[in-house]
């Protein structure tokens, strides 16, 4: 079992394979299930993502109103305009806020690695899609590599911000993600792990400060900026450009950020957005309309 | 290692909006209502940390009961859980407790009937990973670093051997065990971890077992 990025990378180029058929192994090796079972079980999956995605751009709401409809705004800006940041970032920042937006008003989804952060996965998968036209089989191998990374967060680390702030959830999707997106633009395992390490960087001390305790403002838009982080990280370790830190030091500074921060930063919504004035009218309108009824 | 699966990262598969406060909830009732073995009566819900200051917002609530009426994270009943549980007759109280504890997300669930009760304390680590860390105030320690059963059964010779002789038949091995009763000839525990996944087949034969009233997976 690969207890690092330093490890899996060493693993992935010894092997002469890339970094999803490590995972693909490892899971097979660890749950005692075939090749076959495995797939399936990404398959279904991928299925998920694309269906919430879809969901998403046909417009939800959420009960308390405090988001949804935005990326169908995005696409039709895409639609009507020539986004400056151009199409592909554009499309990845509204497949991923679609996401969210349907996380967020309790529709189906798949986590990854949490529902907060749900949409930098996907977002930038069904984004990127349309530059690199990749097979299924491809896609299913996205997931996989976005696990890798994912797992030695996890395991390392945290994926939850009340254990370690927005930086554990947005933070390491968007970093699982760019490492995706290096492996199926045909970069090296070596890369994968120089975008993850990039991502991560710029991701540091993220607070987790949900307006009202919902999994909303501004976790959404959060998603949506994590999948342009990782898809330009991945450009850069495409490029070449590396990582002065290397990739497990910086998941280790993640982990003693997340440590070292206050409990008002952590999902408690007291602190950051959600102690704004603004934000405290909106938990006050949330729970005084919806939950108040109780 | 407490994450062992790339499904714990990618999945699950979940109703939103929140992996630990919506999905691990789920999981934390679930486990609740299949150590139970029924659907309670009543529900009294203690959440702990930031369970108890977002748990309205993340539903947190429904999933609890959600999983006490032992629908899986996916389940879009969930949203309607509470409703149910009213229909069904189940009284559900939820309590915000101020007390510091081990780990942010921490929910005490108190269920029970006329014929019995059962009081457990689960955490949710993260990605809709739950861990049960007290059942009926057996403290059960687990590494978190391999699979593991959890058994209720009746203080008898053979309740033990029963057990570890199924899963020796399906060639599941034994990695770590705790046994642990109230008092002699009473209720007892085991807790079991194993090297490989402990499927549902393999459960039911478990639960079919001499002296053993109920299983149920606390960890994969």
């Amino acid at each position: 079992m690969f207890k690092n990025v330093a490890e899996l990378v060493q693993l992935a180029e010894s092997k002469g394979e890339q970094i999803s058929e490590i995972m693909i192994q490892q899971e097979m090796e660890v749950k005692q299930v075939s090749r076959e079972q495995v797939y399936a079980q990404m398959e279904r999956n991928l299925d998920v993502m694309e269906k919430s995605v879809e969901d998403g751009l046909k417009g939800v709401k959420s009960h308390s109103g405090l988001t949804g409809g935005d990326a169908v705004l995005i696409q039709d800006y895409m639609r009507d305009h020539e986004p400056l940041s151009g199409n592909l970032l554009m499309d990845a920042v509204s497949k991923a806020m679609a996401t969210n937006e349907v996380n967020a008003a309790m529709g189906t989804i798949c986590a990854t690695p949490t529902a907060g952060s749900a949409g930098c996965v996907p977002g930038t998968l069904f984004a990127v899609k349309h530059k690199l036209n990749p097979t299924r089989d491809q896609m299913i191998r996205y997931l996989f590599t976005s696990g890798a990374f994912g797992f030695v967060v996890a395991n390392n680390a945290s994926i939850s911000g009340a254990a370690g702030g927005c930086q554990a959830e947005v933070g390491s999707a968007a970093g699982m993600a760019s490492a995706a997106i290096v492996e199926m633009a045909g970069g090296t395992p070596a890369q994968s792990a120089e975008a993850m390490a990039i991502t991560l960087k710029n991701m540091l001390g993220l607070i987790c400060d949900p307006v009202a305790g919902l999994v909303e403002v501004p976790c959404v838009k959060r998603n949506a900026m994590g999948a342009t982080n990782a898809i330009v990280s991945a450009d850069m370790a495409l490029a070449g450009v590396t990582s002065r830190i290397p990739c497990d030091e910086v998941i280790d500074a993640m982990h003693k950020v997340g440590q070292r921060m206050p409990t008002a930063f952590r999902e408690t919504a007291q602190g950051g957005l959600a102690a704004t004035p603004t934000g405290k009218q909106l938990e006050a309108k949330v729970y005084g309309i919806s939950l108040g009824k109780e | 290692m407490k994450y062992r699966s790339v499904f714990d990262i990618i999945g699950p598969v979940m109703i939103g909006p929140s992996s630990s406060h919506t999905a691990g909830a789920a999981r934390i009732g679930r486990a609740a209502r299949h150590l139970f073995g029924r659907e309670p009566n009543y529900a009294n819900i203690h959440l702990y940390g930031s369970f108890a200051q977002t748990y309205k917002g993340h539903g947190t609530d429904v999933a609890i009961i959600g999983g006490l009426l032992d629908y899986d994270t996916d389940d879009t009943r969930i949203s309607t859980a509470l409703e149910t549980a009213r229909n069904h007759g189940m009284e559900v109280q939820f309590f915000e407790e101020d007390a510091v504890t081990d780990h942010p997300n921490t929910a005490r669930i108190k269920i029970g009937d006329e014929n019995g009760d059962l009081e457990l304390v689960g955490i949710s680590i993260g990605g809709g990973k739950a861990e049960i860390m007290e059942l009926n105030g057996f403290e059960l320690r687990l590494s978190g670093s391999h699979p593991a059963i959890l058994l209720i059964h009746n203080d008898r010779y053979g309740a033990i051997a029963s057990a570890t002789t199924i899963l020796a038949s399906h060639e599941i091995n034994i990695g770590r065990m705790e046994v642990a009763r109230k008092a002699e000839g009473e209720q007892a525990i085991m807790v079991i971890e194993v090297d490989q996944n402990v499927d549902d087949s393999i459960l039911s034969e478990l639960e079919r077992a001499d002296h053993i009233t109920q299983v149920a997976r606390i960890s994969d």
